[in-house]
């Protein structure tokens, strides 16, 4: 089988996202990667080193500067021609793009696998992850997207693909890129950090998140999250929810502070593998999952930690 | 312009979800069901849209079991206009329903579809991008803010960078994050109301589409559980047990 997966990058460099969807896409056969976007030699250049890849299509148009899902999209499903599965990081990009991919293809993607089973058979987390499915798909080709905790990261150096041109039928007209906002910050991504301090509802506002979390965030190296209830109220911007629709981690350390402990929340972070709750009532559901616990008013406890450390 | 909001009945967000002994699935006998949550931030969108004086006609459609009419009365005592029901049985997978919701598009042409991102059920974030895909039409995914301007519309999207900002040509798809807005409440009157707005019946035959699963459930299993760990009793033991977990130094 040869699978087809989708890079995610910002033409210059790949993101870790792919690793994972690299390494899941090995199980199921021969590995060639997709780079669409514009000005992107570099990083196709950095995808033909990832390991396990065997050769790198990259699809270079003014068209996929944006990865409007309205232009890659066709461009996958011509060159779905020549694979028998298509399989994309569970990115807000990758989530875009599969099943718009899916439906062209008349296929019933499998979204946010977490193992491959066989080449027709996967498990994939519904009900915000109380559950686990067990599913095999009856289409010839398969269509899919990686929960990127699952699998580990493929090594980003070892390979030493040949890179190919590829061209698509470049802009649909239907939709354009208008701006972006993107946070800035010098911390760890989210999704890759190996700490991770989290913040709620408890914190009242954003002033309490520079001066009360992000102090211990950096006496840490860590990444800042929070739950919806922080990013709804504005404390934070929205790429930092951590839950069920938002990002889904699993550092060494998930450190949460003034979190209930909602399902929808521990949806995003009970794969850590040390939960640590910061939470001022004892039977806040959180303790339930959480590793170490300190019952304490965060506005006290976390301030006092942060010196300590 | 017309707008058609696709609603699905699910377990209610509150639940905690109970994996069936069999592993058959999830336990949903005497379970509160509502209407996913991100549905219902799409009919409450669609309604402002019509207070505004964008819209003129918003049309439900919900395509599940029979019950998912309560579903479609809520819809329809919030603000929506007319609905129609697609009686299937068993599951519907995200390709059958967009296939399904593809023929009503055809049949109602509305110039703005608004989805939920996601169902909380099986968590699959398909439908809407499907739909786009089976209409040939722009999708905007994930939005938090969405303005109507002519014949373009401008959809603010959450992503994982941040926000992203684009201008889709209509008629157009969109689906719907947390924060595009806070749904309401339908008041006692509308309540009443609804139960005299035209809701049509209909069968996933009526729009030609087969809705057997491409995807065979081998079986449901539940999660590795977590177990309570131990509570320190102040910063200082915390600070010794982060020692010990080599994070602090
Ligand atoms: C469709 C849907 C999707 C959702 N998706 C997500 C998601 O992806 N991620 C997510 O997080 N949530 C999600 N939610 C929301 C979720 O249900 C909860 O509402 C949310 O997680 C609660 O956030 P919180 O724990 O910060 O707030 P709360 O539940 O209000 O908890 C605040 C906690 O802080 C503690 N506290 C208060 N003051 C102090 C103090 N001084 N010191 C210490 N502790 C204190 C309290 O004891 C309490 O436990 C979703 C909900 C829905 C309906």
């Amino acid at each position: 089988m040869t699978v087809l997966v989708l890079v995610e990058h910002d033409n210059a460099s790949v993101k870790d996202a792919t690793l994972a969807a690299v390494t899941a896409a090995g199980k199921l056969g021969e590995v060639h990667a997709l780079v669409a976007g514009s000005g992107a030699q570099a990083a196709a250049d950095a995808a033909a080193k990832i390991a396990g890849v065997s050769k790198v299509l990259l699809a270079d148009d003014a068209a996929y500067a944006h990865a409007l899902p309205e232009n890659v999209a066709p461009l996958v499903v011509d060159l779905m021609a020549n694979y028998d599965a298509f399989v994309a990081p569970a990115t807000s990009n990758g989530k875009n793009i599969a099943p718009r991919v899916a439906a062209l293809l008349d296929v019933m993607q499998i979204s946010d696998i977490l193992s491959v089973e066989s080449a027709d058979t996967f498990t994939r987390p519904i009900y915000a992850g109380n559950a686990i499915a067990k599913v095999q798909s009856s289409d010839a080709k398969k269509v899919i997207t990686v929960r990127g905790t699952a699998f580990e990261k493929a090594a980003r150096e070892g390979g030493s693909a040949a890179v190919e041109a590829v061209a698509g039928k470049g802009d649909s007209g239907l939709s354009s890129f208008v701006g972006a906002e993107i946070s800035k910050s010098e911390r760890p991504e989210l999704t890759s950090a190996k700490i991770i301090v989290s913040g709620g509802r408890a914190l009242q506002n954003s002033e309490n998140f520079h001066t009360i979390i992000e102090p211990l965030a950096d006496k840490l190296g860590a990444a800042v999250g929070a739950s919806r209830a922080a990013v709804d109220a504005g404390y934070v911007p929205n790429d930092y929810q951590v839950g069920q629709t938002g990002k889904i981690v699993a550092p060494e350390v998930y450190i949460a502070v003034g979190i209930s402990g909602a399902i929808q929340h521990l949806a995003g972070m009970k794969d850590s593998k040390t939960i640590i709750a910061i939470n001022k009532d004892e039977d806040a559901p959180i303790f339930q999952v959480a590793d170490i616990g300190l019952v304490g008013d965060l506005f006290k406890v976390v301030p006092e930690l942060t010196d300590k450390l | 312009m017309k707008l058609l909001v696709p609603v699905k009945r699910v377990i209610d967000y509150n639940v905690k979800p109970r994996v069936k002994m069999d592993g058959t699935g999830v336990d949903l006998a005497n379970v509160k069901m509502s209407m996913n949550p991100f549905d219902e931030i799409a009919v409450e969108e669609a309604i402002r849209l019509k207070e505004k004086g964008v819209a003129t006609e918003i049309v439900a459609v919900s395509i599940g079991e029979a019950k998912a009419q309560e579903t479609l009365r809520t819809a329809l005592a919030m603000g929506a206009d007319r609905a129609i029901l697609v009686v299937a049985e068993g599951e519907v997978e995200p390709l059958a329903v967009a296939k399904i919701l593809k023929a009503i598009v055809d049949e109602e042409q509305p110039g703005l579809v608004i989805l939920g991102k996601q169902a909380i059920d099986d968590d699959s974030n398909q439908t809407g991008q499907m739909l786009a895909a089976l209409t040939g039409r722009p999708q905007g995914t994930f939005a938090s803010a969405v303005t109507v301007e002519g014949d373009s519309v401008k959809v603010t999207r959450e992503v994982d960078g941040g926000l992203e900002t684009v201008s889709l040509k209509a008629p157009a798809i969109v689906t719907t994050d947390l924060r595009l807005n806070e749904p309401r409440y339908a008041s006692l009157p509308n309540i009443m109301k609804a139960k005299s707005k035209p809701l049509a019946q209909k069968t996933p035959a009526d729009y030609g589409v087969d809705t057997s699963p491409r995807l065979k459930t081998l079986n449901v299993s539940e999660p590795p559980k977590r177990t309570a760990g131990v509570k320190v009793a102040d910063v200082d033991e915390l600070v010794a047990k982060l020692k010990a977990l080599g994070v602090a130094a």
